[in-house]
């Protein structure tokens, strides 16, 4: 099952390069050294808070804003856990606890769509290549920089996107109802984001909420309707 | 290494690991009523549609650049395709973009 877990994280792993990367490349020109760029990224495991605080580092914002803008930014990690202990398997509670720790948006979205339960061995093998690939890959950039070409890196920016959508089209072939979840927790993340400037983090987790709760209210309106006649 | 360096880290550590570790460990015995486990199994597909939208079309200020990313994916995953050629596909398609 670890050997699952690992085959499915290859494209995690790497999606997460160039960005892990850029992201030891930005740690370096902030002025992070490179044991504290590794240890953010072995210690964090989140992508855009990380990335978010090197900018307020660089701008001289105080410990406890920046450690309050990672836990706003991060909340969304709760829905994730809460949505993911719906199909874990019974395993002990110390392999759940430690593999909690590493459920981002990519490794939570894969196991998520994932057949049947998912179990502790099955998440081990899944993160272990993950965050390898983040923590290895933030320490390179640190030390060589960018030297792709950048056209290339450019492009490769959009290698986590691309992977949700390859996520999101199988379900949303079986089942019609993937589709108007993600359409209308989609259109509601944009009026939050662009319109209203609500802080990503909580955009995401509004809209996920109110998306789920929607559709699921209109799925049992459904079936009243139907026992009804 | 600087302590307030190392203060940061472990803070962000310790709040990003919380909400991530709470569920799986202390809801792991509570009985939801079937509404609300309904609600949690739509969460992935939600989640997956807020990631993508707007942030793959805002990736550039060019607008085109994250359609065709789109379109490209969406193609190649409707047609079968799993996860990893996805990512080539799309990755492929938009080096081609940047270098015309």
């Amino acid at each position: 099952m670890f050997h699952h877990g690992v085959k499915s994280g290859v494209a995690i792993a790497i999606g997460y390069a160039p960005v892990a990367l850029t992201f030891g490349l930005l740690a370096k020109s902030t002025g992070l050294s490179i044991v504290e760029t590794t240890l953010m990224s072995m210690i964090v495991f989140a992508g855009a808070a990380q990335y978010i605080s090197l900018n307020l580092i660089s701008l001289g914002t105080g410990t406890f804003e920046i450690i309050v803008t990672t836990f706003i930014l991060n909340i969304r990690h709760f829905l994730m856990s809460a949505s993911l202990n719906e199909k874990a398997e019974r395993d002990a509670l110390w392999k759940k606890a430690l593999y909690a720790f590493g459920i981002t948006d990519e490794t939570f979205s894969v196991a998520a769509m994932k057949e049947g339960t998912v179990s502790a061995s099955y998440m081990f093998g899944l993160i272990f290549i993950s965050y390898s690939s983040w923590v290895v890959n933030s320490a390179i950039g640190h030390v060589v920089g960018a030297y792709l070409p950048e056209n290339v890196q450019l492009s490769l920016s959009v290698a986590l996107y691309a992977m949700f959508v390859g996520l999101l089209v199988p379900a949303v072939k079986t089942e019609r109802k993937a589709l108007w979840l993600a359409v209308c927790s989609g259109a509601i993340n944009c009026m939050l984001l662009l319109w209203l400037h609500v802080p990503k983090g909580w955009a995401i987790v509004i809209a996920t909420i109110m998306s789920s709760m929607f559709i699921q209210w209109i799925v049992e309106k459904g079936k009243e309707t139907t026992y009804a006649q | 290494m600087r302590s307030d360096i190392l203060f940061i880290i472990l803070g962000m550590g310790i709040v990003t690991y919380i909400p991530r570790m709470l569920p799986l460990t202390v809801f792991h015995r509570i009985h939801l009523p079937p509404f609300w486990r309904g609600v949690l199994r739509n969460v992935p597909y939600a989640t997956l549609g807020a990631l993508i939208i707007p942030g793959m079309f805002l990736i550039q200020d060019d607008l085109w650049f994250g359609i065709l990313g789109f379109v490209s994916a969406v193609f190649a995953s409707w047609l079968g395709a799993n996860v990893m050629i996805v990512v080539f596909v799309s990755v492929l398609v938009l080096t081609v973009y940047t270098f015309i």
